[in-house]
């Protein structure tokens, strides 16, 4: 056995909170409570619950606009976050930020970020200050295969292999650049044998089974931890769902989309543990019925919540503002 | 005021002593290390703090500045050099973006304590890929600062505030002031983030930044021979804008002439126009006049160069005919 009882309850729970949030989000965006651009990690949850088995305190973690995950990863509450896509006052960024944009430095997560591949060059830049802070700590960078195609990605590969940065790149390679399949995108099918070009380490790996997950992020984290280089590992996995709430995803053939689900991440861990004994029947379905009461929890939260004050409108811009 | 040194050297004298003060303080860029930087403003610093806080880095723009924005999230305080503000527009995003919106996207949790510095605007020949002025493009964004120093006194005053402020700094300098000889403060005196009224005057008032200010100093002494009594206002924080610097001085002369060598649509000119209007208007005695660079990429023949930004003649020109004296 691989994982412990614990471990294994843990990263299920975590999942099927994160399915299941996901699924409120995409209710309150038809109910007219969420607006804007609202994209869902539904089908991806094993990637970010198995490498987030490797964070330790300390760690920084930065993603895309793919981020409610993340950050229920972190530990940053479902009404916190909620409240946010609600755009209220007790949202993370108060109201401010919304779906894109929610930080912890108190969870170690630093956003959220709404460019394309922008939050590569941030989280190598992550790992330079915990570098020069002297800290045995690590920058979990994620992002996903449309953002390979942007060439600061590469500054930022060149960069951490010149300085010895400690920074875990995690591709999440869901097949989708927003509408354009990976094979119309790029040409080299192993995203991860891009890294090669620049002296660091990479791997793939089955970014739908969370067990795999775990193993390999544990086994590269501790390399970036110990040996202060950068590794890339390339999460072959895929969303159920289209770019944003807004896209049907017609462009995703229904065989390849029943071939995943088929290969769920939570149904995979729940027959394993029920196989090996960590769970039974009953523990798992009062684990679903726990995330499905959060999700919900969180929308009532969100919706009972009050707008943030109008007077927040010119706050928060500069900390300087009258030098 | 103690000792006479360069631009450069204030410059460089700013960045030591705010280095040696505070550890979390590094500087970035390309040649800013070994090479002692493009234009030598980081001249000795590698060897005073080593390579650890004084990095070279691959020209790789976007990806140094959005590295150094990242460390800031964690508390680093970076000065990023870029070898001319022209190659800024390859970081613009992350400049932005990521440095300028994300106290606000954050709700205010995180800070982002950065200086973006580096030569811009014309220098000498260099043709128009290399001569632009962007204090209009970044004095437009909120949750930037934007300062243009003149003297020496301005560079290293403000360059040790910008590097003390806990949000991100746009630090416009110029190659052609930075040979510049003036008097500096000690290391404890940091500039405050307001104009300055060069020469005091009762007819006219002029405002200009960065190298141009100069041109208007000269440009004033002629008018004072030819009885025109001018004020200059060194116009060295373009945002958040000096509201009151400028509007004071408006209400003493009731003219102003706005010189700039960025382009004219959208500039520094415009801004203070309309803000002169909505904060003054009843004061003026003729229109708001602007003289800013002309509109066209600079061009790198000596004859069109000379033509296409303000020169000490037009200035005086301009400040006539605003004055109905040509």
């Amino acid at each position: 056995m691989i994982v412990d009882k614990k471990t294994a309850q843990k990263m299920l729970a975590k999942m099927m909170l994160i399915r299941r949030f996901e699924e409120r989000a995409a209710a309150a965006y038809r109910d007219g409570h969420i607006c804007g651009f609202c994209h869902l990690y539904i089908g991806q949850e094993a990637v970010v619950v198995g490498a987030q088995e490797s964070f330790k305190s300390g760690d920084a973690v930065i993603t895309s606009y793919r981020d409610h995950a993340h950050m229920l990863s972190c530990d940053m509450t479902p009404r916190g976050i909620m409240a946010e896509l609600f755009g209220k006052k007790s949202g993370y960024s108060k109201g401010k930020g919304g779906s894109m944009h929610m930080f912890s430095i108190e969870r170690g997560f630093f956003g959220g970020h709404g460019i394309v591949g922008a939050q590569v060059p941030l989280g190598t830049g992550l790992a330079l200050a915990l570098k020069m802070q002297k800290k045995d700590n690590i920058a979990f960078t994620y992002f996903g295969d449309g953002a390979c195609a942007q060439g600061q990605v590469y500054e930022s590969f060149n960069m951490a292999n010149l300085y010895d940065l400690p920074v875990l790149y995690i591709i999440e390679n869901n097949g989708y650049a927003m509408g354009t399949a990976a094979r119309r995108h790029s040409g080299d099918k192993a995203l991860y044998e891009r890294a090669h070009a620049f002296d660091i380490e990479s791997c793939q790996m089955d970014g739908m089974d969370v067990l795999k997950v775990q193993e390999v992020i544990a086994e590269s984290a501790e390399y970036v931890r110990s040996k202060k280089r950068p590794f890339l590992i390339e999460a072959q996995t895929y969303r159920y769902v289209g770019h944003s709430v807004s896209d049907p995803g017609n462009y995703m053939p229904k065989e390849e989309k029943q071939q995943y689900k088929d290969n769920d991440p939570i149904g995979k861990l729940s027959s394993y543990m029920l196989e090996n004994g960590l769970s039974s029947e009953e523990e798992i379905k009062a684990m679903d019925n726990d995330a499905k009461a959060s999700a919900k929890d969180a929308y009532v939260f969100a919706e009972n919540d009050d707008l943030v004050s109008e007077d927040e409108l010119m706050t928060d811009i500069m900390e300087d503002q009258n030098v | 005021m103690s000792k006479m040194i360069t631009v450069r050297d204030a410059l460089n004298e700013a960045m030591r002593e705010e280095l040696q003060l505070d550890e979390k303080v590094f500087l970035i860029g390309e040649e800013v290390a070994e090479y002692n930087g493009a234009y030598k403003i980081s001249k000795g610093l590698l060897d005073e703090f080593g390579p650890e806080r004084i990095i070279d880095t691959p020209i790789s723009e976007m990806g140094f500045a959005g590295m150094a924005v990242g460390a800031s999230f964690l508390g680093q305080r970076p000065i990023v050099e870029f070898m001319s503000f022209n190659f800024s527009m390859q970081a613009i995003d992350q400049v932005i973006n990521s440095a300028a919106k994300t106290r606000y996207m954050s709700g205010g949790q995180i800070a982002c304590p950065i200086v973006f510095r580096g030569p811009n605007g014309s220098a000498a020949r260099v043709g128009a890929q290399h001569s632009q002025c962007y204090a209009s493009w970044y004095a437009h964004c909120p949750g930037l600062h934007v300062l243009a120093p003149y003297s020496p006194a301005d560079a290293k005053g403000l360059l040790k505030a910008a590097i003390r402020s806990n949000d991100p700094i746009i630090f416009l300098e110029h190659e052609l002031l930075y040979g510049l000889q003036g008097e500096v403060h000690g290391p404890e005196h940091c500039e405050p983030f307001k104009a300055v009224v060069e020469k005091e005057g009762t007819d006219i008032t002029i405002t200009a930044f960065s190298f141009v200010l100069g041109k208007a100093l000269e440009a004033a002494k002629i008018l004072e021979e030819k009885g025109i009594n001018a004020e200059v206002i060194n116009m060295r924080v373009l945002r958040p804008f000096d509201i009151e610097s400028l509007t004071q001085s408006v209400m003493k002369t009731n003219h102003l002439l706005c010189v700039e060598e960025g382009w004219p649509v959208a500039s520094m000119a415009s801004e203070q126009a309309m803000l002169v209007m909505e904060h003054c208007f009843d004061y003026l005695d003729a229109p708001v006049a602007r003289l800013c660079g002309v509109d066209v990429p600079l061009p790198y023949a000596v004859n069109l160069e000379t033509l296409s930004l303000p020169q000490v003649d037009d200035i005086v020109q301009a400040a006539e005919k605003v004055l109905g004296k040509k």
